[in-house]
């Protein structure tokens, strides 16, 4: 990808928490490796979508692209300036460009303010006056997000759920920004809520060209919504791909599980692959040597404890396919059926 | 476990030398001479430089400080005394006795009230919200709440002064506040330190009834609780075994504050129902600028505190096993 | 239902649970039937505030007494739950009935071990020895694929990873060997994979065992993971039922096409915007006229005369299978194909 529409480029993002301990005088004894060398790019207008199970650091690197947090190693750089680490003052300008969006809209939102005044917020803070002025520009967006321009008085307790997270949405919008990091948007909501939400994210992102880090656990919304797809595991990219390649040509072996272990509302006749992993992610406070997969892996050999794959475009995969795995998934060699009675790894 | 007593003992002991060292420091910001005071009226410079020097009040605050610190550990000389062993607190400026011996013979008295309110309260308090929750919404539950409330807002020396005019002086049913050793005579003891007693559990036995109830209810809203009942335990048998342990750490924590308080603020309580205890002894020795006692009697109550506080750490971990000590 | 020659084990009839709250009548569940065979697996499926979960608390009789009104029949193996004393409840609960819940975290009590809290059950039931129940409980734990059972036995909750956790409960639920199994939302706070895991030792183990499951989840794909009937309940009633591949391939009513085309799939269509229900859940304090789903509807217009704003459509049932709907059942499909179709176009 040229260099000219790249938004925001992450190179060997780190975050460890350090765990304090010791004894008498207490110092850090140990780190939570929460996310372990990110490298990945958002092009200007594109939705990528980061995947993973609990503790795979997916959250944590949406805290560290937005700079909540503070990378212990590594690069964001968002449109050509480096901002990991730059203070309050140099983050001032990037900070309306990107947005955030949570996961819980009942806990995202201040009880005590009306809805105008949660969205004008963000316009306050950054003392932007849009042509028109705020409170317009506030009425403006909640038609954007589907809600009534007569809202504005009205507090958040009044509110559903879904109509919460659209308030959030416009919140996110008020900038005008140009990159909008939405973890878990949806995962609070009901399904059929949840489609509503996702309809009005795709409206956005397609109508206003607003580039996306969606930030999902599930396989199935992360498809829907986004061009492009991460896969972590562990605090590192698995897999990365184009949509389709990823979920039609998955590569590395914790893709093909995540995927086939997905429960789909169908009933075939002919029952689909079912790929069953044992036991239990590690800890990210001392994960797996080499490729940190390898202790659910069916494939994992000594390589695989000794030598961490790196995340390379392999034999086979299409261009910006890029997989972490010293023994890729073909298409004509089947995935072994593991055993069926549960043993979970000590 | 061991790491964490090491830890906190370390850290009662540097709390306890910057109490020390503050009311050293307080006392000496009071423009008034001890030595003035023991010298009586036919005092001569010599005499007043000798009493100094008795007293050990002739140097630089600091060397004094330093001095007291040493006796406290490794024991200490005193010019007009002889020979002090550790733990020394020196002498009293009032009337000589040897610090520690005075605080320790008052002490039983304060530990006593204390301890026997605190049982009391901690009966009736913990009994009353428990059966409170038993009974939500019912009429027992809404008394307990009323009864409880009225009680916090009450005061010791107004319930105090009420309690003996009707009690003891009109209705004769209690025998006027008095001290006897336990060792000595335990019916006695009982019997005179019954009525500071009931009045102190008046007053605290309120808040272990609502922080009893709305702890147990709480408690009995979790999931655990749900999952008890789905597996068939009775109600009450899920009552007394599950809820009541996720209850008791808000309750243990507030009860060691009140020990602390009972201590600490043994003042009210032994003024209100004239006894001899550390609280006394501490208003005397502020009005006799005697030194060695307020130091003794304000260390001994920081050091009550920090105790408890101790304890009560401790404790719920031992109630809590996701707790841990470090 | 498709296990009609057999007595039904459980049967709901009519079931009413109406709580009492300072805001008026909750009426949580309305008018609620079906029926559910040994060694079978009845799925219900709902959004928040279905009725779902409170309809299960009810057959255990764990609702809060005070306040809930009850009416209809629960029968369990010919004993009426609903009449049942205390007392009696008690011993079918952890014994012949069991339930699992969504949190197992916060569902164990963090103050025991889980060898104690498996084995308490154990004991209660059946008056075995403390040896006997510990021993009983380690074989549970060996059972639900918790290594090392004879160590992990002496630790609490908090020491178990989130998987193990559910692991851990289900051992506890089937100490007894119920013979049924109310599973509400097991799996929904778990990663895909361990789901995955739970999902095939409820089916293992039911095998072995023969136990009656009625699982409750919003997740149409677990339902079409693990059961055999499914009970779509919306509002508080049951708007479909039927087995599952009767639900899933055809479904008959407007809110279960309407739930299946919310859900993004993995290999349908991306470029085209999902098809949300819309609003919101109704309001069990003053849920809407005539047919609960009617301002929710995109079929409203069809039925001639008002009617789904009028009048309650009735669940007719013929062989387990039915759906409570005014649209004419031969217009259904073709209807509702047409509606499938206007999204791909």
């Amino acid at each position: 990808m040229s260099n000219a529409e790249t938004l925001l480029d992450v190179s060997g993002l780190t975050k460890h928490f350090p765990i304090k301990g010791g004894f008498p005088i207490s110092r850090t004894v140990g780190a939570v490796r929460a996310v372990d060398g990110l490298d990945f790019q958002v092009r200007e207008g594109e939705s990528l979508g980061l995947v993973g199970e609990s503790g795979c650091g997916k959250s944590t690197t949406g805290r560290l692209i937005t700079r909540l947090l503070e990378p212990t190693g590594g690069k964001v750089v968002y449109r050509g300036q480096d901002i990991t680490h730059a203070g309050r003052k140099a983050l001032a300008p990037i900070r309306s460009e990107i947005q955030m969006i949570f996961q819980d809209p009942y806990a995202s939102l201040n009880p005590r303010q009306t809805v105008g005044k949660i969205i004008a917020g963000p316009m306050e803070i950054n003392d932007i006056n849009p042509a028109g002025g705020r409170e317009n520009r506030v009425r403006e967006l909640l038609e954007i997000v589907g809600l009534s321009p007569e809202h504005f008085n009205r507090f958040p307790h009044e509110f559903s759920g879904g109509q919460r997270q659209r308030i959030g949405v416009a919140r996110a919008l008020a900038l005008e920004p140009k990159l909008i990091v939405a973890d878990e948007p949806v995962s609070a909501l009901d399904v059929s809520i949840q489609a509503q939400v996702v309809n009005l994210l795709q409206k956005v992102q397609q109508e206003l060209g607003i580039a996306f880090v969606f930030i999902a656990h599930d396989l199935a919304v992360v498809r829907h919504f986004s061009q492009r797809v991460a896969v972590m595991y562990l605090g590192k990219i698995m897999e990365i791909a184009d949509r389709d390649d990823l979920y039609d040509n998955p590569r590395h072996p914790y893709t093909r599980a995540l995927l086939s272990a997905v429960p789909e509302a169908t009933v075939e006749d002919t029952p689909r692959e079912r790929i069953r992993l044992v036991g239990d992610v590690p800890s990210p406070i001392n994960p797996p040597s080499g490729c940190r997969f390898r202790t659910r892996c069916w494939k994992a050999t000594e390589k695989c404890a000794s030598e961490a794959p790196p995340l390379v475009q392999v034999e086979g995969n299409k261009a910006g396919h890029l997989t972490a795995c010293h023994y890729p998934e073909t298409d004509d060699v089947p995935s072994p059926r593991l055993t069926k009675s549960p043993r979970a790894a000590a | 476990m061991l790491r964490f007593l090491v830890r906190r003992v370390s850290g009662a002991m540097v709390i306890l030398l910057i109490i020390s060292a503050v009311t050293f420091w307080l006392f000496y910001a009071i423009p008034r001479d001890p030595a003035m005071m023991s010298c009586g009226k036919n005092c001569t410079p010599e005499n007043l430089e000798q009493i100094r020097k008795n007293l050990g009040i002739d140097e630089s605050i600091l060397m004094q400080y330093w001095h007291w610190l040493v006796g406290v550990f490794a024991g200490r000389d005193y010019a007009g005394y002889g020979y002090c062993d550790a733990p020394c607190l020196g002498y009293s400026f009032a009337n000589r006795e040897p610090v520690f011996g005075t605080i320790m013979d008052r002490l039983p008295l304060t530990l006593s009230l204390a301890f026997g309110a605190a049982v009391v309260f901690l009966i009736i308090g913990v009994g009353a919200g428990m059966l409170a929750a038993l009974k939500q919404g019912k009429f027992l539950d809404k008394f307990a709440s009323s009864v409880s409330l009225l009680g916090s807002s009450l005061q010791i020396y107004f319930v105090g002064y009420i309690a003996m005019f009707f009690l003891v002086s009109e209705l004769g049913v209690l025998s006027q506040p008095s001290y006897t050793p336990l060792t000595e005579n335990p019916a006695a003891w009982m019997s005179g330190l019954l009525l500071p007693w009931l009045v102190l559990a008046i007053i605290f036995t309120a808040n272990y009834t609502r922080m009893t109830r709305s702890q147990m209810v709480e408690q009995l809203s979790e999931d655990y609780v749900r999952t008890a009942r789905a597996k068939g335990l009775s109600k009450r048998n899920v009552f007394f075994r599950f809820a009541w342990r996720g209850a008791m750490g808000p309750i243990v924590t507030l009860f060691g504050i009140d020990l602390g308080v009972l201590i600490g603020g043994a003042i009210i309580t032994e003024t209100t129902f004239s006894l001899q205890g550390i609280g006394r002894l501490a208003i005397q020795s502020v009005n006799q600028s005697d030194l060695p006692m307020l130091l003794g009697v304000t260390v001994l109550a920081a050091g009550a505190i920090v105790l408890f506080n101790i304890v009560v750490d401790a404790v719920y971990a031992l109630i809590d096993p996701r707790i841990r000590l470090a | 239902m498709t296990s009609t020659e057999q007595q039904p084990f459980l049967s709901v009839r009519d079931l009413k649970v109406h709580f009492s709250t300072e805001d008026g009548i909750v009426k949580a569940v309305d008018g609620l039937s079906f029926d559910l065979a040994k060694g079978k697996t009845l799925g219900i499926v709902g959004e928040s505030g279905s009725g779902k979960s409170v309809t299960n608390l009810t057959i255990l009789g764990l609702h809060d007494r005070d306040r809930t009104a009850i009416d209809g029949e629960i029968v369990l193996d010919d004993k009426d739950l609903l009449t049942a004393t205390e007392r009696e409840l008690e011993r079918l609960r952890g014994n012949k009935m069991a339930m699992i819940f969504q949190d197992a975290l916060a569902s164990l009590s963090p103050y025991h071990t889980v060898g104690k809290q498996i084995s308490e059950t154990y004991r209660k039931h059946t008056g075995a020895s403390k040896k006997e129940a510990r021993d009983r409980a380690i074989e549970m734990l060996r059972r639900v694929g918790i290594p090392q059972p004879d160590v992990r036995v002496d630790d609490y909750p908090h020491q178990f990873s989130g998987g193990m956790r559910q692991r851990a409960m289900i051992a506890m639920a089937l100490v007894c060997d119920p013979e049924l199994l109310i599973a509400d939302e097991p799996t929904t706070a778990l990663d895909v994979t361990v789901q995955a895991q739970i999902m095939d030792l409820l089916k293992d183990l039911q095998q072995e065992f023969g136990t009656a499951i009625v699982f409750i989840t919003h997740d149409l794909g677990v339902i079409a993971d693990i059961a055999d009937d499914v009970l779509v309940m919306y509002g508080g009633r049951c708007v479909e039922r039927g087995t599952k591949e009767e639900v899933l391939r055809d479904p008959q009513h407007p809110y279960t096409l309407g739930l299946m085309s919310s859900m993004p799939s993995l290999d349908g269509p991306v470029d085209v915007p999902l098809a949300p229900i819309p609003g919101s859940p109704p309001s069990l304090l003053n849920p809407p006229t005539g047919c609960r789903f009617h301002p929710r509807c995109a079929f409203v217009e069809k039925v001639e005369g008002g009617l789904c704003s009028s009048e309650q459509p009735a669940l007719e049932v013929v062989k387990g299978r039915g759906s409570a709907c005014h649209l004419p059942p031969a217009q259904r499909s073709e209807l509702f194909a047409d509606f499938a179709g206007s999204r791909l176009n």
